[in-house]
């Protein structure tokens, strides 16, 4: 009865702050909100949630509709279909992600001629990279689903995409919920990454205030609990969503 | 078309998985509102052969017509061909994550074109047909088996197909819900249905059939009338057969 769930999650959230009375080391006015500069410098670093939650949710939309796309192909019983599928899967898979983020940034305008915003270079880089783990994810799913269930939608003439849409994608889906949400946990922390071409985000916030304040440790430590705080908030939203879906059967 | 010529009408049909055959040069004729039941031992190629008739299997060689059409690469054909063939399986199959009325309108809706009023007019008369109308809005998993499997010949019914295919439809099914199913086939029947059914419950067969038909090892091996099929078949293995499931 006495420690209850929530409350543990609480307490540690609160214990870098507590730790802070234990040591002289700990600055904690650079970011005290009751001083004027600590609030000003406070706000600087919460002024960066907005491009953190809207790059990676924008980015695991695109990236769940590409993902789909490749998937198809990789269920196919045509071994060239299945082979772009693997080609796709492999070789996104193999670049990493910072890498992916400079060469869209740097490369990709140079190329196409086109030149594009850090905001849609850390996007598309993103997507792109999460595409190949959302391609998997959803083979997976869709293979998971009983070939009877196949069978009865060519009985009643349905379409191949009537049956993807109404038949097998919306079983495979709230299957493949936990891992989605997964990948959107992965998204918001890869996020950081577009930092380093600019992007003002969370940890290039951060970035920025420690070369102005020189107190890498309490402003590290409040980016820590940015993630931290929005990750958590995540999770419970993709738990809430899988017990919705779960109970709407009932 | 010729109303002389079969509805069905398969011709020396041959099937493989790897190197196993599983279908040996079938064939077999099928009238407009007549019902054949097929029996065999298991792994004798009953289900092979009634899949081939929607292409859930696709035949190697020789011919499949019904109604006219050639079952054979043609998408077109394949479509025309699945909106006159209903089926229904074993194991139901049914859409777990849609309730039985969208379950029943789905076809409708989706491939049928009808309007969505229609379409619950359609399902609400034809579950009405196989006696669980108060059911509509429960989901399949809240159904006894034996409900399970009415709601999915409901779901053929739907689609108003020329011919229903059964494939074993009360093997999955506890002994005291088999009647249930079975006494809606019968209904079935006698509206002038054209029905293949593979089963074993003979009792079904005798009241039903018109023709009956015995295979093993991938070949029709017995092709008669029920009188005859049941009080003297030719082939010794047929007899052997119909010995082991009539007294068991
Ligand atoms: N998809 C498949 N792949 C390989 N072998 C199969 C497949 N489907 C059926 N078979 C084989 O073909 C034979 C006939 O199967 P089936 O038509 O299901 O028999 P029945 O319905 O009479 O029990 C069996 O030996 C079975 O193992
Ligand atoms: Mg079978």
């Amino acid at each position: 009865m006495f420690v209850k769930r929530p409350k543990r999650k609480i307490l540690v959230l609160a214990l870098p702050v507590l730790l802070s009375g234990c040591s002289g080391d700990w600055g904690w006015y650079v970011v005290d909100p009751t001083t004027p500069t600590g609030l000003t410098n406070l706000k600087f670093l919460l002024s960066g949630l907005y491009y953190t939650v809207s790059l990676s949710l924008i980015a695991i939309l695109i990236s769940v509709f590409v993902g789909l796309l490749v998937a198809l192909p990789g269920l196919s019983q045509k071994r060239y279909l299945r082979r772009i599928n693997r080609v796709y899967v492999e070789l996104v898979r193999a670049i990493p992600i910072l890498v992916l983020i400079l060469w869209v940034y740097y490369g990709l305008p140079q190329v196409t001629g086109l030149s594009i915003g850090v905001f849609w270079a850390g996007v598309i880089a993103l997507a792109l990279s999460d595409s190949a783990f959302q391609a998997e994810i959803f083979r997976a799913g869709i293979q998971s689903i009983d070939k009877g269930q196949y069978e009865a939608s060519h009985s009643i003439s349905l379409s191949y995409p009537d049956m993807m849409r109404f038949v097998i994608l919306p079983q495979a889906i709230k299957r493949i919920l936990p891992a989605l949400g997964n990948q959107l946990v992965y998204m918001l922390k890869m996020s950081s990454l577009v930092s380093v071409i600019g992007m003002q985000e969370l940890t290039r916030k951060a970035n920025e205030l420690v070369v102005s304040e020189y107190r890498p440790l309490e402003i590290y430590t409040i980016l820590v609990l940015e993630y931290l705080v929005l990750i958590l908030i995540v999770s419970a939203g993709v738990r809430w969503l899988e017990r919705k879906m779960k109970t709407d059967e009932r | 078309m010729q109303s002389d010529s079969p509805l069905i009408k398969l011709d020396a049909v041959s099937k493989h998985f790897g190197e196993f055959q599983a279908l040996k040069q079938v064939s077999l004729e099928v009238g407009l509102g007549e019902k054949v039941v097929i029996c065999g031992p298991s792994g004798s190629g009953k289900s092979t052969l009634i899949r081939c008739v929607n292409r859930l299997e696709a035949h190697e060689s020789g011919t499949i017509v019904i109604d006219g059409i050639e079952l054979n690469e043609s998408p077109q054909n394949l479509r025309q061909i699945r909106a006159k063939v209903g089926m229904v399986f074993q194991q139901f199959n049914l859409f777990p994550h849609l309730t039985v009325l969208e379950n029943l309108m789905l076809g409708p809706v989706r491939a049928r074109k009808l309007p969505r009023e229609q379409a619950r007019e359609t399902a609400l008369n034809y579950l009405g047909r196989v006696r669980i109308p108060e059911q509509a809005d429960k989901y399949p998993r809240q159904l006894s088996g034996g409900q399970q499997q009415r709601v999915a010949i409901a779901r053929s019914l739907c689609m108003e197909p020329e011919i229903l295919l059964f494939d074993e439809p009360t093997s999955a099914l506890d002994p005291e819900m088999i009647n249930e199913v079975l006494d809606v086939m019968v209904e079935l029947a006698d509206s002038g249905m054209t029905m293949i059914c593979v089963t074993h419950e003979m009792g079904f067969a005798k009241k039903v059939a018109d023709k009956m038909v015995f295979m093993d090892h991938g070949e029709i091996v017995e092709e008669a009338t029920p009188d005859k099929f049941f009080s003297a078949p030719d082939s010794p293995r047929c007899q052997d057969f119909l010995e082991k499931i009539l007294h068991h």
